[in-house]
């Protein structure tokens, strides 16, 4: 039986929300805040869900302690208390928590094989959080 | 059609052990929770179902209705239960997070008048939990 298990992960970074096709001015404009030229930073919590078959011997969709490490290496160890603007995945993108989003599931896919990444849940905050859904038809080479 | 969410909350002790295996094999697939003297959770359920609204009462499904239901089903079974010892179902499947949301489907399946079961979400703790649709 299909089941999915989502386990939540804590990272710490700064950002600042710039664009360097814009002025100045249009900076403060659409980013408001978030363009502070010395940047501000955020507790992240980022939601992996994967889904795939329950095994009938283990009772689990995949084993914990290996996805927890994979997130550890390719995730936490990655960005927490980071300053996401000097990763070199982000020279030329601005790092909204979008484009956070969708690095981070590009990192995991491509790092974890033994269940499909279903989706990556990213809080900024409390009242902000994002979510990239795996596009339809991706990663079902992982459950093969 | 639209969606409506109740929650509830159970603790109960469980470990993670398969007989066929060593007590090495055993500590090295489940960690921990393979200790043979149990541990628990506060577990948190969320209860998920679908149905049209009722032009009449507004409802999709009287809420109480669904306490009642999960409260009867789940709740009074699992509480303050050892889960490989006094629940029925993980007598033969792990008492893994995704084998207690499927359970738990089972147990309410069809027995929620008035609205079809979406999903069942499971909580072991704040930081981990499983999803079941009712997939095969």
């Amino acid at each position: 039986m299909r089941a999915y298990l989502g386990r939540r992960y804590h990272l710490s970074a700064s950002h600042r929300l710039h664009c360097a096709g814009l002025t100045e001015d249009e900076n403060r404009t659409v980013y408001g805040k978030c363009n502070n030229p010395h940047g501000h930073g955020h507790n992240y919590v980022v939601e992996v869900m994967v889904g795939g078959n329950v095994d009938p011997v283990t009772g689990m969709v995949c084993d914990l302690a290996q996805l927890d490490s994979c997130v550890q290496r390719e995730i936490v160890d990655r960005f927490d208390h980071t300053n996401l603007n000097l990763y070199p995945g982000f020279s030329g993108h601005v790092p909204t928590t979008e484009n956070f989003n969708v690095e981070l599931y590009r990192l995991l896919t491509a790092a974890f094989t033994q269940a499909q990444i279903v989706s990556v849940r990213v809080e900024e905050t409390a009242k902000n959080s994002f979510e990239y859904p795996a596009p339809a038809g991706a990663g079902k080479a992982a459950l093969a | 059609m639209i969606l409506l969410t109740r929650k509830a909350e159970f603790s109960a002790s469980h470990y993670y052990w398969n007989d066929a295996w060593s007590a090495e094999e055993n500590a090295r697939a489940f960690g921990k929770c393979s200790n043979r003297n149990g541990h628990g959770h506060n577990y948190t359920l969320v209860v998920t179902v679908a149905g049209e609204i009722d032009p009449e009462t507004g409802f999709v499904v009287d809420l109480k209705q669904l306490k009642d239901v999960v409260e009867r089903e789940v709740i009074s079974a699992y509480d303050h239960r050892h889960l490989n010892l006094e629940v029925p179902e993980f007598a033969s499947a792990m008492p893994t997070t995704e084998n207690i949301a499927i359970a738990i489907w089972k147990r309410l399946d069809s027995k929620i008048a008035g609205a079809r079961l979406h999903r069942v979400r499971v909580y072991e703790m704040q930081d981990l939990f499983a999803d079941y649709y009712g997939e095969p």
